[in-house]
C-alpha cells in the first residue's frame, strides 16, 4: 500500500520515524515546484540520497565535501568518464588517493545534508515506495536515523510550540479594548502589517492565512506576537448552555453493581451480533 | 427505558456519518450543510451538529450513536457529546496521513473529556492509497493495547466489528474494576 502525502500535513520527522520504526526498506520521493529529493533506505537506516539539482556522482560529491580540489575534480570528471562510482571508489582508494573510511564519511556528510534540506522544506508531496533500492553502481551507506529526527524535531520544536499556543487556526482575533491604545503607533514587521487590516472576530486565522498568503506557521508567529505584544486578543466560540440532549448513562456500569453492567453489556453484543 | 451512548468522532472526512449510517435502524439524524470553507471543500457537505443514530437493544434499552462534527470550529460541543458516554469509537481516514495529527489530538481531547474504553477504527481500507495498519499505528502512537481496527465505514459488518470490539474493551474494564475492588 502507498505511503504518500504532503509535508506540509504529515511532517518529515514523522516519515523518518515510521520509517525507522518499522524498518522499512525503500525509496522516499518527495518533490515540490522546481525540486525532486530521492532518499533510499535500508532497514530503516539512511543508506543513499540524491537531488535534482546537485552533481551526485561520487566525484560531485568528494569535490563538494572538499576532499576533491576543483581541479582534481575536473580532472577525475574528464578523464574517468562512464566509470561507475564503486570503480572510480575502489581506483581511489587502490591508488591511495583516500581510504574507504574517507569516502564512506564524505558521502554519510553529503547525504545527512540532503535530508536536512528537506527539513526546510514546509510543502512537498511525497511517496515512499517500499523495496525500490539504491542504482547498483551507488555506493551506499548505513546512517541511523535517530540524530537526523533529533536535528529535524528542534526545527519543527517552534511550530508545535505555538500550535499549543494557538491549538487551531478556526479562530477568531479582535482589538484588544484599551481605551488611548494607538496602534498608528506600533512599530510592527511587515508580516504584522499584512494581518492588520484583518482583524475582526469575524475572520478565522485560517481565511487570514489564506488571503494574506501565508502558511499556518507564519500566521501563528503573528498572531502570537501580536497577542504577545498586548494588540490583539484570540476569540473562540461560546460554549452553547445547556446540553441539546441529555442522555443519561447506565449508571451501573460506572458507579453499581458489575454483575448487572455485564449483563447489560452480554445483551448490547448479541444485539450487535444480530444486526 | 433505559438509554447508552457511544460516541463517533475522528477529523473531518474520515467517515463517522457512513459508519452510523451502516448500523442505526433509524434513518440518522444529521444535519448536514453545505461546506463554506475553501479549505475543507472536500466533500460537498458536512455534519454541522451531529449525527444521530439508534439501535434498539430490547423493549427497555436503546443504544445511540453520536457522531461529532466533523469541522474543528465545532469541537466545543465535544465535550457536551463526551457526557455519559459508554465509549468511543475514533474513526480516521487510512488514505488521508495529514489527517493523523488531527485524530491523535482528537482521541487525545475525548480521553480529558471521559477516561472511557475506545477503540480506533481504520477506516476506507478498501481505498487503493489506504496505510496499512501497522504503519498507521506507529505514526498515530498508539501503544499495542490499543484496538487499531482495519474498517470499511459502509460496510456493515465492519462497523459491527468494531462496535463489538469496543463492547469487549468496556467488559473488560468493567472485569478490571471488578478485579480492583476484590483486591
Amino acid at each position: 500500500m502507498a505511503i504518500k502525502g504532503n509535508l506540509h500535513d504529515f511532517t518529515l520527522t514523522q516519515l523518518l520515524n515510521l520509517i525507522t520504526m518499522a524498518q522499512k526498506s525503500g525509496t522516499l520521493v518527495v518533490e515540490r515546484s522546481n525540486e525532486a529529493v530521492e532518499v533510499f533506505f535500508t532497514d530503516g537506516k539512511l543508506a543513499y540520497a540524491d537531488t535534482e539539482q546537485d552533481d551526485n556522482s561520487l566525484a560531485g560529491i568528494l569535490h563538494k565535501t572538499q576532499l576533491l580540489s576543483p581541479a582534481q575534480y575536473q580532472g577525475i570528471k574528464s578523464n574517468v568518464n562512464g566509470m561507475s562510482d564503486k570503480e572510480l571508489g575502489l581506483l581511489l582508494i587502490n591508488a591511495n588517493y583516500f581510504s574507504q573510511q574517507d569516502i564512506i564519511q564524505s558521502l554519510q556528510t553529503h547525504f545527512v545534508d540532503v535530508v536536512n534540506r528537506l527539513f526546510t522544506w514546509m510543502e512537498g508531496f511525497f511517496r515512499f515506495e517500499s523495496d525500490i533500492a539504491p542504482p547498483d553502481d551507488k555506493i551506499t551507506v548505513k546512517v541511523n536515523l535517530e540524530n537526523l529526527i533529533l536535528e529535524g524535531s528542534r526545527q519543527i520544536k517552534e511550530l508545535e510550540y505555538l500550535e499549543d499556543e494557538i491549538p487551531t487556526l478556526d479562530i477568531g482575533v479582535k482589538f484588544v479594548d484599551r481605551p488611548g491604545a494607538n496602534v498608528g503607533n506600533l512599530s510592527l514587521t511587515s508580516e504584522e502589517w499584512q494581518v492588520i487590516p484583518y482583524i475582526d472576530p469575524k475572520n478565522s486565522l485560517k481565511k487570514i492565512a489564506l488571503v494574506t498568503g501565508m502558511t499556518d506557521l507564519e500566521i501563528r508567529q503573528v498572531v502570537y506576537s501580536l497577542v504577545q505584544a498586548g494588540v490583539v486578543e484570540m476569540v473562540r466560540p461560546e460554549k452553547p448552555e445547556g446540553t441539546p440532549l441529555q442522555i443519561q448513562l447506565a449508571d451501573q456500569l460506572v458507579q453499581g453493581d458489575k454483575e448487572d453492567g455485564k449483563s447489560l453489556l452480554f445483551r448490547l453484543i448479541d444485539r450487535i451480533k444480530s444486526l | 427505558m433505559q438509554t447508552l451512548k457511544m460516541v463517533v468522532t475522528g477529523p473531518f472526512n474520515a467517515g463517522k456519518s457512513e459508519f452510523i449510517q451502516s448500523v442505526s435502524e433509524i434513518d440518522v439524524v444529521s444535519t448536514e450543510r453545505k461546506i463554506s470553507s475553501e479549505i475543507e471543500r472536500i466533500k460537498e457537505t458536512t455534519t454541522v451538529a451531529m449525527d444521530f443514530g439508534r439501535i434498539t437493544v430490547d423493549n427497555d434499552m436503546v443504544l445511540y450513536l453520536f457522531g461529532t462534527p466533523g469541522q474543528k470550529r465545532f469541537d466545543f460541543m465535544w465535550e457536551i457529546l463526551s457526557e455519559g458516554m459508554l465509549g468511543f469509537v475514533v474513526i480516521i481516514d487510512s488514505s488521508r496521513p495529514e489527517t493523523f495529527r488531527e485524530a491523535r489530538k482528537i482521541l487525545e481531547t475525548f480521553r480529558a473529556y471521559a477516561p472511557t474504553p475506545y477503540v480506533v477504527a481504520a477506516n476506507k481500507q478498501d481505498c487503493e492509497d489506504a496505510w496499512e495498519i501497522s504503519d498507521m499505528r506507529i505514526s498515530l502512537r498508539l501503544s499495542p493495547e490499543i484496538k487499531l481496527l482495519e474498517c470499511v465505514a459502509t460496510d456493515k459488518d465492519s462497523v459491527k466489528n468494531v462496535l463489538l470490539e469496543l463492547l469487549y474493551s468496556i467488559l473488560a474494564e468493567l472485569e478490571n474494576i471488578k478485579l480492583e475492588a476484590v483486591q
